[in-house]
């Protein structure tokens, strides 16, 4: 016994302490994803040998860089996007580095004129039908978030909790550039009918999507707030693709979220060159095209082609709903927090 | 163990010794410092350091002292309500889990019947399955469209379902004893299973009649298990996350939903940390609490054969089968149900969902392997599980000396600590050499071990505390040398508690999620994150694959659980 400690104790000593050169170490959430040939041949190119920490959801991601701010955990991060991208600003976790490949980038998705971050993919929150359903019933599908307090759709729609899920948080702050703060009829009084029509809150994305909407997994319910991208990756997935997507996403003007994801160099890197080169490795062509099958995101270079099955099952929200990141971060705990009162109590 | 120290062996048969003329030394003497030590260090190092390092920073930010937090949390009617549901859910599963559970502990520690093992083995099994995995085979079974509704509403013409449990306090509970059930089955039966049934048949002979018995000699000498079971069980229960959150639906919240809450999605430390404080604080009021009812009660164990023989009268036929029925019912439909949908597809049955997992048409980096998974997810248990038997038995023996009452306390802390809290602190405390874990590969059995510890410490001490002195010392008068003593009868006595430590320890390992999404990891993936990962994307066949990992996943704990029964009967030998 006394020996088999002993041996324990080396192991632990030991393990953490080896080091090598030119090592990147990227920091990412947990669907940080990409085809393995292309990081390959990054790698061979490059003479850098890359390591990913995914460290959960993009919150507990930039939670974490935040409490290891003078230890960090990596030299550049990717996946936080402009729900949380202010907290990460303010606590100067990143140093900046402006890519020549921006030139390819439209102004929309650059936010940060000082290029501490720079934006690589996003992504539309958006309404997901089941397709069958509103066929069967000859239902025309909703065509506005104030639609949805309509009595035909009535114990229809699920939704996530915007405390726990962040296609919640985005579904929110949509209701909220819709209906306003102030005024006769408020984000609060769209809420309280939404109540009033028996929405069902869920408080996990899978949970809802799979459990509880009927295009997908096992549920009952034929709306619910997911990606524009989820259509798509349906049929992505199925052995033999049908001639009618099993679900569509709902793509009218104001009722789609925006989310942008952004790379950044971490303040205190080891490695700040190779991740400034990591940077321009993820706006390259070859990378932004392999992000919408690997990570079901929308490349932010418009000049990249999309796959097939996107541009045939689903659509670009023409004119989604966007916030500042400062009025994101200033309203958010305020925003959930009413919404917690108004929905959930 | 240790008969000089020991203030009971010098009373009762120290006076005896002399007789004894050569004491061998005991087998512990030179470990002595080696069983004080290790355990403490670990503790502290893995425990104590991270935790206090991110309450400092919480409480702390700048240096200066800010309770703001618990201000916040002990003026607001909402946490006040928070915690007065976390208890009430707690002690209502507690309850329920332990009635339902004791029946059937007495059936596993007195009768034998065909398939008892593998029975036991799959009752086991609710542990390591992800929540979400197991909502749905729950509302497969009885929610809005489940089997169970369906089938009533034929059955007697009804227009809607007439079982409406979704998002109740009723629901949570059933859950709740399917995840625990096999806590409290374990811990009682196998602390029963060693007790003569002497006194039993004193009393029977002395004319009382069947619930006498129970009432004022089973019970009584049963109290330390149903202690250590209900107490585990009320931990497990108080701190639950993922029942809650999912099947309750976000009406529903407990502490540990709250810290989560304020942790991730607000960032409000200082509000998580003081909940966390809250959290861990009662615990350790009910663990003392705990300690001092246990220490009234110190039953006398012997070492007994097991002694379990087949049922005779009809009323023992009925009894088996009564609770083998509740079983299969309350734990084995969900599985099956589970198992079968992820051999269902859009044209019946199918092992589609099983050929996926193989192939990585992507090329995607995430793709692993399924037996890749099965391999990370074994290492990581087995370190587990051998780390925590060893530290776990020298806490117990630590435990068992005189004074350890607020000792035992802490010991049980870890599992009360919420998981993004300690999560947060291994990042900001080890992450210097020579404790630099953030990205080591030791650190999730280490995390595990945390939590595992405490159930090894729950399943060995009652039977350790009830061994009396006067049996180690009439074998050592008897010249048995100490390594004898201990292997004999301490190790005896202890082996079928042992065995219910390991097999949680190893359970909590393979099932465990919560604290490798809070820890960075290097990329080895276990069962329990490949489940997860797929159910985080979009696509029927991502869903058909997480049930089929879960499926593998619980093929891989049953098969597991039957060799390590089998290595106490082979390696220990029944005693």
């Amino acid at each position: 016994m006394k020996r088999l400690l002993f041996l324990l104790l080396i192991v632990l000593t030991v393990a953490p302490l080896s080091a090598q050169e030119n090592v990147l170490t990227v920091v990412a959430h947990d669907s940080f994803n990409y085809s393995d040939a292309l990081m390959e041949a990054f790698e061979a190119e490059t003479g850098i040998t890359v390591q990913v920490l995914r460290s959960g959801d993009a919150g507990t991601m930039v939670n974490q860089s935040i409490l290891s701010k003078e230890n960090p955990l990596g030299d550049v991060m990717f996946g936080v996007d402009n729900t949380f991208l202010s907290r990460a600003l303010d606590a100067d976790l990143f140093q900046p580095y402006e890519s020549p490949a921006l030139a390819d980038v439209p102004e929309e998705f650059q936010v940060d004129p000082e290029h501490r971050v720079t934006p690589i993919d996003y992504g539309d929150v958006c309404l997901n039908y089941d397709t069958a359903y509103f066929a069967e019933n000859d239902l025309p599908l909703p065509e506005s978030l104030a639609d949805l307090t309509k009595p035909e759709y009535k114990s229809l729609l699920v939704v996530e909790n915007p405390a726990t899920s962040s296609p919640g948080l985005a579904f929110l702050i949509a209701t909220i550039v819709n209906f306003g703060e102030e005024g006769d009829y408020t984000y609060l009084n769209f809420w309280e009918d939404l109540v009033a029509n028996d929405v069902y809150v869920s408080d996990d994305w899978s949970d809802a999507y799979y459990a509880q909407f009927s295009g997908a997994g096992d549920g009952t319910r034929p709306l619910v707030v997911s990606y524009a991208s989820s259509p798509p990756v349906e049929v992505y997935f199925m052995e033999t693709p049908p001639e009618t997507a099993p679900t569509g996403a709902i793509t009218a003007d104001g009722t789609c979220f925006r989310q942008i994801e952004f790379a950044g160099v971490l303040a205190g890197a080891q490695n700040p060159e190779a991740a400034q080169q990591f940077i321009d490795f993820m706006l390259s062509k070859e990378f932004q095209e392999d992000m919408p099958l690997q990570m079901f995101v929308y490349p932010v270079n418009p000049e990249v082609a999309l796959p097939e099955i996107f541009t045939k099952y689903s659509a670009i929200p023409e004119e989604p709903v966007t916030l500042p990141v400062d009025e994101i971060d200033a309203g958010r705990e305020g925003w959930i927090q009413a919404w917690t009162e108004t929905v959930l109590r | 163990m240790d008969r000089d120290r020991s203030p009971l062996s010098q009373h009762r048969v120290g006076a005896r010794l002399p007789l004894a003329g050569h004491v061998p030394a005991p087998f512990f003497a030179s470990f002595k410092w080696l069983l004080v030590a290790l355990p403490l260090l670990f503790l502290a190092g893995f425990f104590f350091y991270p935790l206090i390092s991110i309450f400092g920073v919480s409480l702390a930010p700048e240096g200066q002292l800010d309770l703001s937090g618990f201000a916040e949390v002990i003026t607001s009617p909402y946490y006040r309500d928070t915690l007065g549901f976390t208890v009430w859910q707690a002690a209502l599963s507690t309850l329920l889990t332990l009635a339902l559970a004791l029946p059937g502990a007495y059936v596993f520690a007195r009768f034998s019947f065909p398939g008892k093992s593998l029975l036991l083995s799959l009752a086991t099994l609710p542990f390591v399955l992800p929540t979400v995995v197991v909502a749905a085979a729950f509302s497969a079974l009885i929610g809005q469209n489940g089997v169970l509704n369906e089938g009533l509403m034929r059955l007697f013409g009804l227009s809607a379902p007439p079982i409406q449990l979704e998002r109740t306090l009723t629901i949570i509970l059933i859950v709740h004893v399917f995840y625990n059930y096999a806590i409290a089955l374990r811990i009682i039966s196998s602390y029963w299973a060693n007790q003569s049934q002497r006194l039993e048949e004193v009393a029977r002979v002395l004319g009382a009649n069947g619930w006498r018995v129970w009432w004022e000699v089973r019970l009584p000498l049963l109290r330390p298990a149903l202690l250590a079971a209900a107490v585990l069980v009320f931990i497990f229960t108080f701190t639950s996350f993922g029942v809650v959150l999912i099947l309750g639906g976000p009406r529903f919240a407990t502490l540990e939903v709250e810290i989560y809450r304020q942790a991730t999605a607000l960032f409000n430390l200082q509000v998580a940390a003081a909940l966390s404080l809250v959290q861990v604080g009662l615990m350790f009021v009910l663990m003392i609490v705990y300690t001092g009812l246990q220490r009234q009660t110190r039953g006398a164990l012997q070492s007994t054969r097991a002694v379990t023989r087949t049922p005779q009268t009809g009323r023992e036929h009925t009894f088996v089968i009564a609770n083998v029925g509740l079983m299969v019912i309350l734990l084995l439909t969900p599985l099956a149900a589970l198992a079968l949908r992820s051999f269902t597809g859009d044209e019946g049955l199918t092992t589609s969902f099983y050929a996926l997992l193989d192939s990585n048409p992507r090329g995607s980096v995430l793709f692993v392997p399924p037996i890749e998974a099965v391999g990370n997810s074994l290492r990581y248990a087995l370190a587990t599980t051998v780390l925590a038997v060893l530290l776990g038995m020298a806490s117990a023996y630590l435990l068992n000396r005189r004074g350890a009452r607020w000792l035992d306390a802490i010991f049980m802390l870890p599992l009360a600590t919420s998981a993004v809290t300690l999560g947060f602190g291994f990042i900001i405390a080890l992450d210097e050499p020579p404790l630099n874990l953030r990205t080591s590969a030791a650190l999730i059995p280490l995390a595990h071990t945390l939590v595992a510890m405490p159930f090894v410490v729950r399943s060995v001490l009652p039977a350790l505390r009830a061994i009396s002195p006067s049996t180690r010392g009439a074998a050592q008068v008897l010249g048995a040398s100490s390594f004898n003593v201990w292997r004999l009868i301490d190790l005896s006595l202890i082996s079928r508690g042992l065995i219910v430590g390991a097999t949680f320890a190893f359970t909590v390992s393979m099932g465990e999620f919560g604290a490798s999404v809070f820890v960075v990891r290097p990329d080895a993936p276990t069962m329990p994150v490949v489940i997860f990962r797929l159910l985080g994307q979009p696509g029927t066949a991502n869903y058909g694959q997480a049930l089929a990992m879960s499926t593998i996943l619980m093929a891989v704990c049953a098969v597991s659980f039957l060799l390590i029964e089998r290595a106490r009967t082979l390696g220990i030998g029944e005693f």
